[in-house]
């Protein structure tokens, strides 16, 4: 390349000279790395006032709450002004903004914990072999247990499994594997509808239906099966879909080149694939609706005693059970009733938990081996 | 058209007896689905029907099925919209948190944790908040009346016992987090990456290139979240009739009294142990109505959502 600089002339050249002169005195005053926090500041500020939060907390000079509030507010107040000198407006602004939303999460996280040990805590009274051994039947205040209301709700619910996980399965497969056109994407778009169905709407169109049937007043336990597979089928559908659109064509290109029907390929080629997939969908789904309340209340009501016939009257169930002990506890005898609440509370989380670790397991267990 | 093209169409392979058998099957389970919810809102019309036309002095309250349930309506609307206002900035923070914010390796566990959330039955929500949360707004609670009573939100006189509208929406807020932080998550994972690092490459802060990139690009996603949150709010039965101490035919503003409106779910699961007659029907009507108004929210939010998912530039 020629250099331009050649062909100008003297006068021109000063100029060029004097604004490079300029330049470089304005470059000077400007650093070129921009002011930072040490790295480690922002992490030891944050200690010091969780630290400080703890010890006025401990002391007795503030509550737990108050000093939680405090040591956000304060630590972000410090890091905002500190890197406010340093750093400048925008990268104050940028941890301002990190340190509000990370303590949102951590607000978040609050009622979790605070669930979770209180259920604990008040649970753990009544969380005894008694407890899974007796049902109400004759129970006054002292004694009496869950035993009917577990089976409950285990019969209620494996029923609803048994109902939901088939036409759950089939509906998935009738979306990914045929459906084309019209029907596809309305069944897809109400199938999303029916996810918001209100527990307590499922649960009056199961006793509008078995009305007409069986006259008013009607509660049986199969009812209650029937409301919690609407709530059910959904979330199988959604969970299956997602697992079968997984599953590579090339799969079930290879089977219909070995000239394999197509129903034998979904059967022994998509669904084998999908299979650790979906059975950590269905898990889940069980999972969802085991610890639904609002439905069962006004389809299959509560019992005192055992019943584990489904198709004749009302049975227990944990989650009736529990609001029951909670809200028809007599005065004379309150805090017996409320343990009981508390202890079917605990065994109903226990439940949840365990089915959500399940389906984790399920799922790390048995996924397709893929090619890293 | 020209009539050659329907004889030449042939159906491909020959249809197998077993192939028939499964397509048809999967096509029934699939129109089943259509016919449960369209019988969802048969069943529901024709035993409300009764309730729509019976006299008004036979409704409970004996003042009509439209002021029947026009003060619960009213609970469960102002019962979600805070809940809503609650969950709001919560639920976008929280999916910012987990998405742009925790380091990589944690990050699925964190999102595991908010999904917790949704697994604790709403029955657990509701003692909770009745023994635990409850009793520690009545201090709160009092000092909002002493110095913001003037707001009519906080007019007041506070709750001896705590078991107020406050509570209720604080919880229904706890309670619609998970599934609102769900959705906006997956619509912050899906940015364009080249949209970040170019906005971070232009010198902006990471809050700066949340703003300009990841912001924008999520805002469907993130009021499309917030309404399925806000169903779920409006059809949330136990924890509300727990947690709520409410009246009948109260309709106010007022968060922190010990008179409430109850929400039509809550009123159901309360009345319909002990209801007969009539008193079934007037409940199933306040049902229905439950019903029309979370289907219309739901189908805003898949609408908003799935229409996103056709203009996004992730596909």
């Amino acid at each position: 390349m020629s250099t331009p600089t050649t062909s100008l002339d003297k006068g021109d050249r000063n100029d060029k000279g004097r604004a490079r002169e300029e330049a470089a005195a304005l470059l000077a005053d400007m650093p070129l790395t921009h002011g930072s926090l040490p790295r480690r500041a922002a992490p030891l500020t944050l200690l010091a006032f969780v630290l400080a939060g703890i010890a006025a907390w401990q002391t007795g000079l503030l509550g737990a709450a108050f000093a939680g509030i405090l040591t956000a507010v304060g630590y972000t107040a410090v890091i905002y002004l500190w890197a406010r000198r340093v750093e400048g407006p925008r990268g104050a602004f940028d941890r301002l903004v990190t340190a509000v939303v990370s303590s949102a999460f951590a607000l978040a996280l609050l009622p979790l914990i605070s669930v979770i040990t209180t259920v604990v805590s008040n649970g753990a009274a009544r969380f005894d072999a008694d407890f899974f051994n007796n049902s109400m039947l004759g129970v006054v205040d002292e004694g009496g247990g869950a035993h009917h209301a577990l089976m409950g709700t285990l019969i209620i619910t494996g029923i609803a499994a048994l109902m939901s996980v088939p036409v759950g399965l089939m509906t998935a497969i009738y979306l990914i594997e045929y459906g084309r056109g019209r029907l596809a994407r309305w069944i897809t778009f109400f199938v999303d509808v029916m996810t918001g169905i209100p527990s307590i709407v499922a649960g009056l169109f199961v006793y509008a239906l078995f009305e007409l049937f069986y006259g008013p007043g009607i509660r049986m336990g199969f009812m209650g099966s029937v409301a919690l597979s609407v709530l059910m089928i959904p979330v199988v559908i959604r969970s299956a879909e997602e697992m079968l659109k997984l599953v590579p064509n090339e799969l079930r290109e290879a089977s219909y080149a070995l000239a394999v029907p197509k129903w034998r390929t979904i059967l022994k080629v998509v669904l084998p694939t999908a299979l650790a997939g979906i059975a950590t969908g269905v898990t889940l789904a069980i999972a969802r609706v085991i610890g639904e309340t609002a439905p069962l209340l006004i389809t299959v009501g509560i019992t005192r005693g055992d019943n584990f016939d489904p198709f004749n009257e009302r049975m227990a169930t944990l989650s009736v059970f529990s609001y029951n002990q909670y809200a028809y506890a007599p005065g004379h005898a309150r805090d017996l009733f409320y343990e009981r609440a508390w202890s079917a509370a605990l065994t109903l989380i226990l439940i949840v938990m365990t089915l959500n670790l399940l389906a984790r397991l399920i799922a790390k267990l048995f996924a397709p081996k893929t090619r890293a | 058209m020209p009539p050659t093209t329907t004889s030449t169409r042939t159906r491909g392979a020959p249809q197998r007896l077993g192939d028939r058998v499964f397509s048809g099957a999967s096509t029934g389970a699939g129109v089943l689905i259509l016919v449960i919810l369209a019988g969802v809102a048969a069943f529901l019309v024709a035993e409300a029907w009764p309730a729509l036309w019976a006299d008004s002095s036979e409704i409970p309250g004996g003042d009509g099925i439209i002021l029947y349930i026009w003060p619960v309506l009213f609970g469960t609307l102002l019962s979600a919209f805070f809940a809503l206002v609650i969950a709001t900035p919560l639920a976008v923070a929280i999916a910012l948190f987990i998405t742009h914010y925790a380091p990589r390796r944690i990050a699925s566990l964190l999102g595991y944790l908010i999904d917790l959330l949704a697994a604790v039955p709403s029955i657990i929500f509701g003692l909770w908040g009745a023994f635990e949360l409850a009793p520690m707004t009545v201090e709160p609670t009092r000092w909002l009346e002493d110095n913001l009573g003037f707001i009519p939100l906080f007019d007041g006189p506070a709750s001896p016992t705590g078991r107020t509208m406050l509570v209720a929406t604080i919880v229904l807020a706890v309670m619609i987090l998970p599934i609102a932080t769900a959705v906006i998550r997956e619509a912050f994972l899906q940015t364009p990456r080249l949209h970040e690092e170019a906005s971070l490459a232009l010198g902006a802060t990471r809050w700066e290139m949340i703003r300009m990139a990841v912001l924008p690009f999520g805002r469907s996603s993130i009021i499309g979240g917030l309404m399925l949150g806000l169903g779920r709010a409006l059809g949330e039965t136990m924890a509300v009739a727990i947690v709520l101490s409410a009246s009948r035919d109260v309709v106010s503003f007022n968060l922190i009294s010990s008179e409430n409106p109850s929400t039509i779910a809550a009123n159901i699961a309360l009345s319909f142990p002990e209801a007969s007659g009539l008193d079934v029907n007037t409940l199933i009507a306040s049902g229905l109505v439950l019903f029309a108004v979370t289907l219309l929210v739901n189908m805003g939010a898949r609408a908003v959502i799935n229409r996103r998912r056709d203009f996004s530039g992730a596909n």
